[in-house]
Order: structure tokens, then sequence, then C-alpha cells
């Protein structure tokens, strides 16, 4: 029997087979299947299911608070909840104040640093740098708050009264109180200001905008990088032609996520700054305030009703992050996708 | 090309006259990067001139003061001085190049000699209480805010924050990895839902997760204080970080390799089972212990669910009780130089144990997944020696002698 009897032969048995009961490539679902699929999804919703909670039992306890000040909770800065007389103006100035100057100092660090890892840093310190940024993401901010305290304030005030000397016609640097010319004069104004606090935020939030940087960075197509060496360009003109322009999604997202994670840091604010219930637009000036703090400082000695206005202020804060973080990651998801790099 | 467009009015002076005869210079590649001596030598000289301008404008000649303000005319003396002796050299775009190459390594230097003196200073200020062998062993039950070191300690708090994150990760790995397997394995409009949830709720504030804590378990089930309502507030601000992270390793498995399981005829279980979660253990661990580094360090959801508390306390149902960064809290609240310095301790403690962590999350993870250390690589060797081992042995008495009796 030859060989092309042999196949044909095959074929005829097994056309007839193949036409009536086709093999489709799919894995059978049989009772473990089923289970698994069934848990998976349990897992799934459960985790959905905490985290609407987070918002929810938020909204239910601050109806009661919201309900009795209505819209002026969002322009009254004063917090005084038992004469019912209290609202976030202050507060959530401060926040996005801090924030403000956390974002504008750590926005130059993070970037400088995300470029230098992905294309200046030798090759063989890449990874020991990738790995500090980790690090620096994972100490805890009670740690940042002890340094800012006991390190960095003291450090600070020449910076500050320097500041307030040479810019304070700008009117958010100027310092009441402050005597520029006098060398004797009390630093005390300088102290546990926005800018401080601003300054350890910055330090917090920088390695999370710098690994969101990077990833996008290292991202920039190869050939691209390589047409553009192949071109004449120095390294800094490739970063220019290639890096940037890929990355710029990737720089306002990891921005975005720094700026959400810098509005809801407590305990370091919380250390650094001396509160008030004013409005406080001067960031050099000793005073301020955040949400999270205001909640850190309060939720001991606050009464129901106190409770419920806190619980409102955590709502706001809550929702606030939300948002900045929702746009962050939709910003970073369609950075990765390469559409801008076509452009 | 401005030399060699100039060159019969150049080739009168003597000065460059080799450059200029050469008429049309063969293209040198650009250098990108590398040291040379030149380049070294007007780094150091930029340098040089940059702090000696500062000193004399500072010192001498200008009504300027203060270590902020030195530092910055400094700094831009030493770049502008950098980049004049740089173009005596090279065109424009490697000017720009070399001066950005120093700007980008300033701001790295920045960044980290931040997180150095932060790591740094803890430790430093934290050797006046580690010394202390009793700082480690007792509570502060006994000891007062004027007490010296030599009395009390945190064994409390590490205690604390021990029962705290057990908690916290019983409740985490397993519902987090699940919920990472669940986005991976079936995909859908629902669990693209799921994972934009999450993502979004890695910047939940750890305050708010404290808040939901308190306002469901105290306030709303009317209990106590306690470690557990602390460990449930942990969870719930690690759960969206560590599903992230394992979503990101999980994605890496390749595709191969679960086709390979499938072409088997394994039902998708076994494969997730037996494949895909092997393949990246590695990176989940480092995705857990990435988010127990987390975990351990937060505050503030602890401040609002556990109480303070100076006794020993092990059990996580009653009872406040109070954690590392709590117990730092607490401490340098005192105006006391002993309690201060019990802070740091505490802290140097705390940033020890994330330390710890964070090494052992390189070492076991930091290789993508389905890639093996040699040690991984000699025991699946072994393992598949003795597979084929065993196949022989399951066919070698496969002769016709013994057949009868397998049957």
């Amino acid at each position: 029997m030859s060989s092309a009897d042999a196949s044909a032969s095959a074929e005829a048995d097994s056309e007839p087979w193949r036409s009536e009961d086709p093999v489709r490539p799919t894995a059978v679902r049989g009772f473990g299947d089923r289970v698994f699929r069934w848990q998976l999804t349990a897992a799934g919703v459960t985790v959905l299911a905490i985290m609407a909670a987070v918002g929810v039992f938020l909204l239910l306890r601050a109806t009661a608070a919201l309900k009795v000040t209505g819209f002026s909770f969002l322009t009254t800065a004063q917090w005084q909840p038992d004469v019912h007389h209290f609202g976030i103006a202050a507060v959530l100035t401060g926040t996005l104040l801090i924030a403000l100057v956390a974002v504008a100092v750590s926005f130059p660090l993070a970037l400088g640093t995300a470029l230098f890892i992905s294309d200046v840093a030798p090759r063989g310190l890449r990874r020991t740098l990738v790995a500090m940024v980790d690090l620096m993401a994972a100490v805890p901010s009670v740690v940042y708050g002890l340094w800012g305290l006991f390190f960095l304030q003291t450090h600070v005030i020449g910076l500050s009264r320097w500041l307030s000397q040479w810019l304070g016609w700008i009117p958010f640097l100027h310092v009441d109180g402050a005597q520029p010319g006098e060398p004797l004069a009390s630093s005390s104004v300088y102290t546990a200001s926005t800018f401080v606090a601003g300054l350890v935020v910055a330090l917090m939030v920088a390695p999370i905008q710098c690994s969101v940087m990077r990833e996008v960075f290292a991202q920039a197509p190869l050939g691209e990088r390589e047409g553009a060496y192949a071109l004449g360009a120095t390294r800094w003109g490739v970063i220019r032609a290639v890096v940037l322009p890929y990355g710029r999604g990737g720089m306002i997202g990891g921005t975005m996520l720094g700026l959400g994670r810098a509005l809801g840091e407590t305990i370091a604010v919380y250390l650094i700054i001396s509160p008030v219930f004013t409005i406080q637009p001067h960031i050099l000036q000793t005073g301020a305030n955040s949400v999270s703090s205001l909640i850190a400082l309060h939720y001991g000695d606050a009464s129901d009703f106190g409770m419920s206005a806190l619980m409102a202020a955590g709502l706001a804060l809550f929702l606030l992050t939300l948002a900045v973080n929702f746009t962050a990651s939709s910003v970073v998801a369609r950075s990765r996708s390469g559409a801008q790099s076509e452009a | 090309m401005q030399d060699v467009e100039d060159s019969p009015v150049v080739a009168v002076a003597d000065g460059i006259a080799e450059e200029a005869v050469v008429p049309d210079p063969p293209d040198q590649p650009r250098r990108i990067g590398g040291l040379s001596r030149t380049g070294v030598l007007s780094l150091c000289g930029a340098a040089a001139s940059g702090l000696c301008i500062a000193i004399l404008l500072f010192g001498q000649l200008a009504p300027l003061s203060g270590a902020f303000g030195f530092t910055v005319v400094a700094y831009a003396t030493f770049l502008t001085v950098y980049a004049v002796l740089t173009g005596l050299e090279e065109d424009g775009p490697a000017i720009r190049d070399k001066v950005m190459t120093v700007v980008l390594w300033s701001a790295a230097s920045v960044l980290f000699s931040g997180l150095v003196l932060v790591v740094g200073f803890t430790l430093w200020r934290g050797r006046e209480a580690l010394p202390h062998w009793n700082f480690f062993t007792q509570d502060m039950q006994a000891a007062g805010p004027l007490d010296p070191l030599s009395n009390g300690g945190i064994a409390h708090a590490m205690l604390g924050t021990l029962i705290m994150i057990s908690i916290a990760l019983a409740i985490t790995v397993p519902l987090g990895l699940a919920c990472a397997v669940y986005l991976n394995q079936i995909p859908g409009a629902f669990s693209r839902f799921v994972r934009t949830i999450v993502e979004a709720m890695t910047a939940l504030p750890s305050i708010v997760a404290g808040l939901m804590v308190y306002a469901t378990w105290i306030l709303g089930l009317g209990l106590q204080k306690s470690g557990l309502a602390a460990g449930f507030a942990i969870s719930v601000m690690m759960l969206p970080i560590v599903i992230r992270a394992a979503d990101v390793v999980l994605r890496l498995v390749p595709g191969t390799l679960t086709e390979a399981a499938e072409a088997l005829g394994a039902p998708r279980w076994r494969t997730v089972w037996h494949v895909i979660l092997p393949t990246a253990r590695s990176g989940l661990a480092t995705a857990v212990i990435l988010g127990t580094a987390r975990g351990i360090g937060e505050t503030s959801p602890v401040l609002l669910t556990a109480g303070f508390t100076a006794a020993l306390n092990a059990d996580p149902t009653a009872g406040p009780m109070i954690s590392l960064p709590l117990a730092v809290f607490s401490f340098v609240k005192s105006p006391e130089p002993t309690m201060i310095a019990r802070g740091f301790g505490a802290a140097a403690v705390l940033m020890a144990l994330v330390l710890v962590l964070f090494t052992i999350a390189r070492l076991i993870g930091g290789r993508g997944a389905g890639h093996r250390s040699k040690g991984q690589a000699r025991r699946a060797a072994r393992a598949s020696r003795r597979d084929v081992q065993r196949f022989d042995d399951l066919h070698a008495p496969a002769l016709p002698l013994f057949d009868g009796e397998n049957h």
C-alpha cells in the first residue's frame, strides 16, 4: 500500500466524520469551571461592593449635616458644627493649595528623574534607581511627616524668608508681619505653613509621578529613537523629538495621579501645619489646613452631628480625589495605546 | 559647516590652520553620552567657577544672603559657565544636550538625596532609643512621659502592627488575588467596569478608608474601636493596590503557556491553578509584599478606628490597639524630648520593617513572569528528569510477560 493510497483513504475516512461533528477548539466547561467562574465573579462583585460602600456610607452619614447647611457647606470657612455654622471653603482651599505646591515642586523633579532613568542613567544603575523610586513610594507617610517637622521645617525658614523678601510683591508669596530687612526678626511667621507641608507632600508624591512617567517614556518606540539618532540628533534631541511628545499623556496622567495622592495626604500635613479656619492664600505664612487633617483633628471630640459634618467633608474629599484620579487614569490609558505617537 | 565655507579666510590664522586646511572633513559620528577629558574638565571648571562667583557675590560684592539664594546663584552660574565652556568646541544641539544632561542629573540627585535624607534622618534620630533593649520588650503602661528611655517601649505597638497587618492580609490576599484573576480570566463589560473602579480607588485617601470603617463598624454596628476595625480599614486601603499590581503581573503571563494548557484539554480552573498562578508567583508575591509595606505605614485609618492604648493588647476583637505609625504619631505630639526620642525609635523600627519587606520583594520579584532563577530552573529540571524516569518505569514493564497481570 503506497503512502498516497493511505492518505487518500484516511482523507476519505475522516471527511464525513469532520463534516458531521466539527471539533471546535474550545475547552469543555465542566462543573468545576462553572464553580470557578462563579467564585471569581463573586470576588469581583465583593471588591466592587466594598468600594461602592465607601461612597454610600459616607453619603448616608453625611446627609444629616448636608441637609442643615445645604449649599453654604461649600462657601463657609468656619468649622463650628455644634452651632450649625460650618463649611469646607477654608479647608478645601488649603487642601488645594498644599497639593498645588506639592505638584509644582514634584513635577520637575519627577520628570527629570524619569527622563534620567529612562535615557541618561548608566544602564547598570537603572534597576537600582527604579527600586529606589519604588522604595520612596513605600516609605510611610508618618516618617515623611517626622522628617518635615523636625528637619525640613528648621532648614526651610531661610528659603521662605528669601522668597518673601525678594518675591513678596507677588500676592500669594506675601507674609504678614515679616520684616524682610531685619536679620533677627522672628522666624516663627514662616513655620507650619502651606509651603512646608507642600514640600513634604511633594517628596511623597514624586515617586508615583516618576514611575508613571518612566513607564510611558520606556515605551517610546525604539525605531523612532534610533531614527532620530541616525539623523544626527543628540540625546536631548531624541528626548525632545521622540520621548516627550510620545510620553505627554503619561506626564499629564502621572502628574494628576500625584495630585490625587497629594489631596488625600493626612498625617504629614497634620503634623506640620498649625490649623487655621480662614482662607489662607499666603502660602509662606504660618497656618494652613486641609480636609483630611480637619477630620483627623476633630473626629475625637465630635458630637453626633459634628461627626456627620466630618463625614460630609470626607465625602467632598473622596469625590474630589475620585474625579482627579479618573481623569488621570483615562489620560494614562489613552497614552499607553500609542495613539499619540502616530500624530 | 561654518568652518568649511570660511576655510580660505580662516586658513590665514595659524591657530586653527590644521582644521581649516581639510576641505571636507569626513563625517564624525556624534558622541552621545560617555565621558571625555574635556567634558570632565569643563564640568569641574564650571563647578569651581559657580562656587567661587557665588561666594564672591554673597561674601563680598552684593548684599545677598541665605543658603537658598547661594545655591540658586551658584547653580545658575555653573550652568552658564558650563554652556560657554562646551560651546568652545561643540555646536548648538550638543551644548543643549550637555546642559540638559547636567540638569537631569541634578533633578535625579535632588530626589534621591531627599530619600536618603528622610531615611537617614529617621534612623539617625532613632539611635537614642534603639540601644535600649527594653524598648523592644516593654509597653508604655508603666512609663510616664518623664521617664528615661530605660523604661518603657513599643512592644505593644509592634504586636498591634503585626496583628492588624495579619488581619488585613487575611482579607486582602485571597480577595485581591481572586479579583485580579477575575479581571484577567473573565473579560467582559462588567470586569472592565470593576477594573476602572479599582484603578480609581488606588488613590483613595487613607483617611476616607478609615472614615468608612468608622461609619459602618463603630457608628453603624455600635462596636467599639479595636484592632479588627483597624485591620478592616487597612484592607480597604490595600485592596486596590494589591489588585492593580497583581492584575499587571497576571497580564504578563505568556499566552503560549495558557494555550498549551487549553490544548491539552485542561479546564479553565486547572489552567489558572496549575499554570497561570505558579508562573506569576514571584510577581504576585511582590504585589502582596509591596501592598503590605504600604499598609503597615498607614496611620490615619488606624487613628480613626483603633484608639490609643499604652498597654499590650493581644486581642484584636476587644479593646483599643495601637500600631507603630500611630505610636510614632502619638509620641511626637508630646513636648518631652524622651517621648520624641521614642517616636523616632519607633519610626526607625517601622522604616526598618518596610526596608526588609522591600528587600524581600526585590529578591523574589524583580523578574518577569515566566523567567526563572537558577535554583528554580534546577528544580524544574530535576522534576522533569523524575517525570522521565517515572514514564520510563511505567513503560518498562509493559512487556508481554506482565501484560496479563495488568488486566
